[in-house]
């Protein structure tokens, strides 16, 4: 990866996006295995029904997972120092989704050059799924 | 209505051991492309010592409990009536295969929302390796939803 530097990065940059696969009922079963989050809801559509829902539907921490994944394709993951989302709205079975964000300040904080990045996590129809954001610490150049 | 008396409650110190398996399953369950995360050769080239653990692979380490969902049981919340509202990491050192993590966890507040038709519970926890040193905090909003 380029190296991304404080002094190269300017207020409005958009990250990389990144765009992942249609979310099938084999990446939720897999997603619950290996995240441990086997809560019925996501894997058990007879569970997914009794509570209410039409179907199943994604763990909201997949979509997390995703967007992290945009943020570590573009800096080196030692360089994170938070990252928040909101849950807007429920992701689907069958949705894509894709992930951006935007460098929206540049400031100093704890003796280093940090970047504040919102985020977002959008389905195939521009549908919000999660909103957030990542304070990266960068290299001054 | 939850008993706002839960707020405080702390759960019990638990570890989990980070593992490079475990790592790689993560990286396929995700579509993760970067070698770093799954092929051990390049995150030595990255300049790791080992495979790195992902930015939320903690939360998923928290739930390494016989009962990941007691605090549901304590507040005797319906596991299906549950939405994941917020979830926030802070990071202060890497976590790598082979590390050792322990989670101390704490209801910090509930709420509702909607005249009590949405009620969130914020829980908050420390993580800290095999050397006591403090690798991350996170905190979760749970939504429950009432009716």
């Amino acid at each position: 990866m380029a190296e991304v530097n404080f002094v190269s990065v300017n207020v409005g940059d958009q990250i990389p996006a990144l765009v992942k696969p249609e979310i099938t009922r084999t990446t939720l079963g897999l997603f619950a295995g290996a995240s441990g989050d086997h809560n019925p809801i996501h894997i058990d559509i007879d569970f997914a029904k009794a509570a209410g829902m039409d179907d199943v539907f994604a763990h909201g921490m997949l979509s997390m997972a995703y967007l992290a994944q945009a943020l570590t394709n573009w800096v080196p993951q030692s360089t994170l120092r938070s990252y928040n989302v909101r849950f807007s709205a429920i992701t689907h079975l069958r949705d894509r989704i894709a992930c951006d964000g935007e460098v929206i300040e540049k400031f100093e904080e704890n003796g280093e050059s940090r970047i504040r990045v919102k985020l977002q996590a959008v389905n195939q129809d521009g549908d919000v799924k999660l909103a957030g954001d990542a304070v990266i610490a960068l290299p001054k150049q | 209505m939850i008993d706002r008396s839960h707020i405080g409650r702390e759960f019990g110190v638990h570890t989990a051991d980070i593992e490079k398996g475990r790592l790689r399953f993560f990286a396929k369950a995700t579509g993760e492309t970067n070698p770093v995360y799954f092929d051990e050769e390049a995150a030595k080239d990255a300049g790791h010592p080992t495979l790195p653990a992902p930015p939320t692979f903690l939360f998923s380490m928290d739930m390494e409990v016989p009962d990941p969902f007691e605090i549901l049981k304590v507040m005797d919340i319906d596991l299906g009536k549950i939405l994941h509202g917020t979830q926030e990491f802070m990071y202060h050192k890497p976590v790598y295969a082979g590390d050792t993590i322990s989670f101390k966890s704490e209801v910090t507040d509930i709420f509702d929302k909607k005249g009590g038709a949405l009620e969130f519970i914020v829980k908050k926890t420390s993580a800290t390796n095999q050397k006591n040193e403090l690798v991350a905090e996170m905190s979760r909003t749970i939504v429950v939803r009432n009716g």
